[in-house]
């Protein structure tokens, strides 16, 4: 059109140019360097002389932020405890946890920032589905350790597809098979109605239920999806089919909002909810919090007496366990402004389970030696029943104990069980005892 | 002679970035894929925006169209990306095109409210249709470089040329459009519909062509990020993408293609630096983690007091005395034209100008 016009563009386009070679060139001097430690020490990507760098994806803001930011904050208090008492064979592990805000698409970008930027040893206790899934091809194609995924789903034990990932916690199938198996023995020709929540979590404990329930027994199933808090419908299926027994694999909200349900329509049944879905204090701080909204009081503790969960940690409280004694002991040093709450303990104790492979990897480890390490088994910790893993399985816990939950806390029911994961695979009980606490609480 | 001189900026970008690409670390690449994603996003909305005179916020939902059509074309029938890419542009004008017929009949809040339904009800289809979309986990899609660059080639090198190129094609093809008749009218209408009709221009058919172009746009750019992410799930196609865009195209200077790359830049870069920073100097998780949200905060309101144009606006306002005069029929020599002049180039931002209430009807 004009001088000026034609001009401008090679400007606009040096200038697209220049900026883009900066903003990558920004401060990508600091990185890449990994083991500036060096010597014959730096074994791998991550390990230097005197440091173990992990990184993990959190959802530190966001939805999921309320509860789950706290664990690894727990798990960097464990690190901390560490550290301070001679590290691993004299490293001291480092922990970069990213805010993913639960976005995959966060999670995807965070992760490539740990691996090819931050050159992380290790990727560790990466939190949620979701979240996870969209990294989980990346992590075993370029070969770094994914271990002790937070998440309960059954498809990070698959050693084929993905050799470098571990789960960690009880898994959904197996969780749902102690607790179908609980219900069946107790409560016999009553009435059964599912509530779960419409994704892997829910779906894989209906497939444990559903493997020990009679199914003639089941009356109604109904599930809910996260982003939909109107829930009314179901519960009024779930009442009108009768149901004297509901098992709900639902987050703590909409536990909490089933429960309020039901009391407004006057209809009582057992409750038996999932351990995802059952923590005390989270349930009894929702089911006041959504009765104020809704212009009334209720005292959710006593709206909790009775539901019947399991657990696969020792029980919060219980002082006379070594472990939780650890725990707390750790938590009030390093971590005191968090509640000790169910958050916490698991923080903490995944990260002992995470020592405990480290020092099993051996003095100089690779990225291949802490797979192998965990591989060849772990020697149970502070889970109530040991752990499964192996060349072939890449589970992690292998069962839970049923509790009851009584004036806010849950009290263990007689023993713990075990269970695989198929639909033959018997329920037994737990003939050993869990180890106590080493006193110098490392591994 | 527009074409030709966007198309050689186009190719000396390309080979900058091409240069850039093989010196950066793996990282950078990986961000450097990401940012053209947020380029091409940006600008789509920033056409509508600041071209044609409308709103979306719901152009997050127009990229989750985009990136499950090429997760699906790609899991189901194979298709290659250079096909992947304009199919699923293809699909989200459709898409386009039905919201952009109830959207030329509405305007201002009305608008806004409309495409903000849309952002929060479309992704949830996925996890209504489980069985073709994934629900909630959903589709897992892999791109891998091809063979003959060589088994070590760094997989994100790819992702970054390929994101790259996707993103030069459709600037070269908004910043022509943007020149041509269409964003003169389209530029007309913005500025006084009225005045439009008028004159002869169909208002309602341009404000509809507007939202198909921003739409593929925005498909192109959904189709961008799968590959990049590996991933398309609802998770992905929140709200606040949809809100960030805008931000990102306000943040950039509206109407200008520079602009969206400042915004692109901001959104992509500042969580990561601070991210960096505030881990480094020791900051408790708590704190740490909610300074990038703070940044990215803090940077919108400095940007909206000092440059009100965005920043491409303040960057032509710094650099106006050094600049060749630009034609101006009503302001003084060596300043920029004021905002809304029609012979305005597409590196100019647009300030809306005042609008009174007898402009705003008539529209259909």
């Amino acid at each position: 059109m004009n001088k000026s016009h034609r001009l401008r563009l090679p400007v606009i386009a040096a200038a697209v140019t220049a900026s883009l070679v900066a903003a990558g060139c920004g401060s990508s001097s600091s990185s890449g360097s990994g083991g500036s430690g060096g010597g014959a020490a730096a074994s791998a990507p991550g390990i230097t002389s005197n440091q173990i760098l992990i990184g993990s994806h959190q959802p530190l803001t966001g939805p999921a932020a309320p509860g789950y930011s706290e664990i690894s904050a727990a798990s960097n208090a464990y690190f901390q405890y560490v550290n301070a008492h001679g590290g691993v064979y004299g490293r001291k592990i480092k922990y970069t946890y990213l805010d993913d805000a639960y976005d995959p698409s966060k999670t995807v970008s965070v992760v490539h920032q740990l691996v090819l930027q931050n050159s992380v040893f290790s990727i560790f206790n990466g939190l949620g589905t979701p979240t996870h899934l969209a990294v989980v091809k990346y992590l075993n194609t370029t070969k770094v350790p994914d271990v002790f995924i937070a998440s309960g789903c059954d498809c990070w034990n698959n050693p084929a597809a993905y050799p470098y990932s571990f789960g960690w916690q009880l898994d959904y199938v197996r969780e749902g098979k102690i607790l179908g198996a609980y219900i069946k023995q107790h409560f016999a020709g009553k009435k059964i109605g599912y509530f779960y929540q419409n994704d892997e979590f829910g779906q894989d404990g209906v497939k444990g239920l559903d493997f020990q329930i009679p199914h003639s027994q089941v009356v109604s199933r109904q599930s809910y999806v996260p982003t939909n808090v109107n829930i009314g419908p179901q519960a009024a299926a779930l009442k009108a089919s009768g149901a004297q027994v509901v098992v709900a694999f639902s987050i703590p909200a909409f536990t909490a909002l089933l429960k309020l349900a039901a009391l407004r329509v006057g209809w009582n049944p057992t409750f038996v909810v999932s351990d995802v879905g059952s923590d005390p204090i989270t349930l009894a701080g929702l089911l006041e919090a959504f009765a104020k909204q809704g212009g009334a009081t209720v005292s959710g503790n006593a709206l909790t007496q009775g539901i019947i969960t399991d657990g696969y940690l020792p029980t919060l409280g219980n002082m006379s366990n070594s472990w939780i004694a650890l725990f707390e002991k750790v938590h009030s040093t390093y971590d005191a402004k968090a509640p000790m709450d169910g958050n916490v303990l698991y923080g903490e104790a995944v990260a002992y389970t995470f020592v405990q492979a480290m020092i099993k990897a051996g003095k100089n480890p690779t990225r291949a030696s802490l797979v192998k390490a965990i591989s060849g088994g772990l020697p149970q910790g502070p889970s109530v029943a040991p752990y499964n893993y192996s060349a072939t399985d890449h589970g992690g816990m292998m069962g839970a104990f049923i509790g009851v939950i009584k004036n806010g806390a849950i009290v263990q029911q007689g023993p713990v069980w075990t269970t695989d994961t198929t639909s033959a695979g018997a329920v037994t009980q737990f003939s050993g005892t869990q180890p106590a606490a080493p006193a110098s609480g490392m591994p | 002679m527009t074409l030709l001189r966007h198309l050689v900026a186009a190719l000396v970008a390309g080979a900058v970035i091409w240069a850039a690409s093989v010196q950066l670390n793996a990282f950078r690449d990986f961000q450097m894929a990401q940012i053209a994603v947020y380029v091409v996003a940006i600008a789509g909305l920033s056409v509508l925006i600041g071209l044609s005179g409308q709103i979306s916020l719901g152009h997050g939902a127009f990229m989750a169209v985009g990136a499950y059509t090429a997760a699906l074309l790609m899991l189901h029938l194979n298709w290659p990306l250079w096909a992947v890419f304009p199919a699923s542009a293809a699909v989200t004008a459709l898409a386009g095109a039905v919201v952009g017929l109830a959207a030329a009949r509405l305007h201002g809040p009305y608008l806004a409210g409309a495409t903000l339904m849309l952002a929060v009800a479309l992704p949830s289809l996925a996890t209504r249709f489980p069985g073709v979309f994934g629900g909630d986990q959903g589709l897992s899609v892999t791109v891998i470089p091809p063979a003959a660059l060589g088994a070590t080639f760094p997989p994100t090198r790819w992702l970054a040329w390929v994101c790259a190129l996707a993103a030069l094609v459709a600037l070269v093809v908004l910043a022509n459009l943007g020149r041509s008749r269409i964003g003169r009218n389209w530029r007309a209408i913005r500025d006084d519909p009225v005045a439009a009709a008028l004159s002869g221009l169909n208002v309602a058919r341009l404000r509809v062509l507007a939202f198909v172009v921003s739409a593929a746009t925005a498909g192109l750019a959904g189709a961008m990020l799968a590959v990049t992410t590996s991933l398309v799930s609802p998770g992905s196609f929140t709200l606040s993408l949809s809100i960030a865009l805008l931000a990102g195209a306000v943040l950039g200077g509206l109407g200008t293609l520079t602009g969206a790359l400042w915004g692109a830049l901001v959104i992509v870069l500042v969580p990561t630096y601070v991210t960096d920073v505030a881990t480094s100097h020791g900051l408790s998780g708590g704190v740490a983690a909610n300074i990038p949200i703070a940044a990215y905060g803090a940077v919108l309101i400095l940007v909206m007091i000092m440059f009100p144009d965005g920043i491409q606006g303040g960057l032509r306002r710094l650099a106006a005395p050094f600049l060749p005069t630009p034609p101006t029929r009503l302001g003084s020599p060596g300043r920029p034209p004021p905002a809304g002049e029609h012979t305005e180039g597409l590196d100019s931002p647009y300030r809306r100008p005042p609008v009174s209430e007898h402009q705003e009807e008539g529209t259909s």
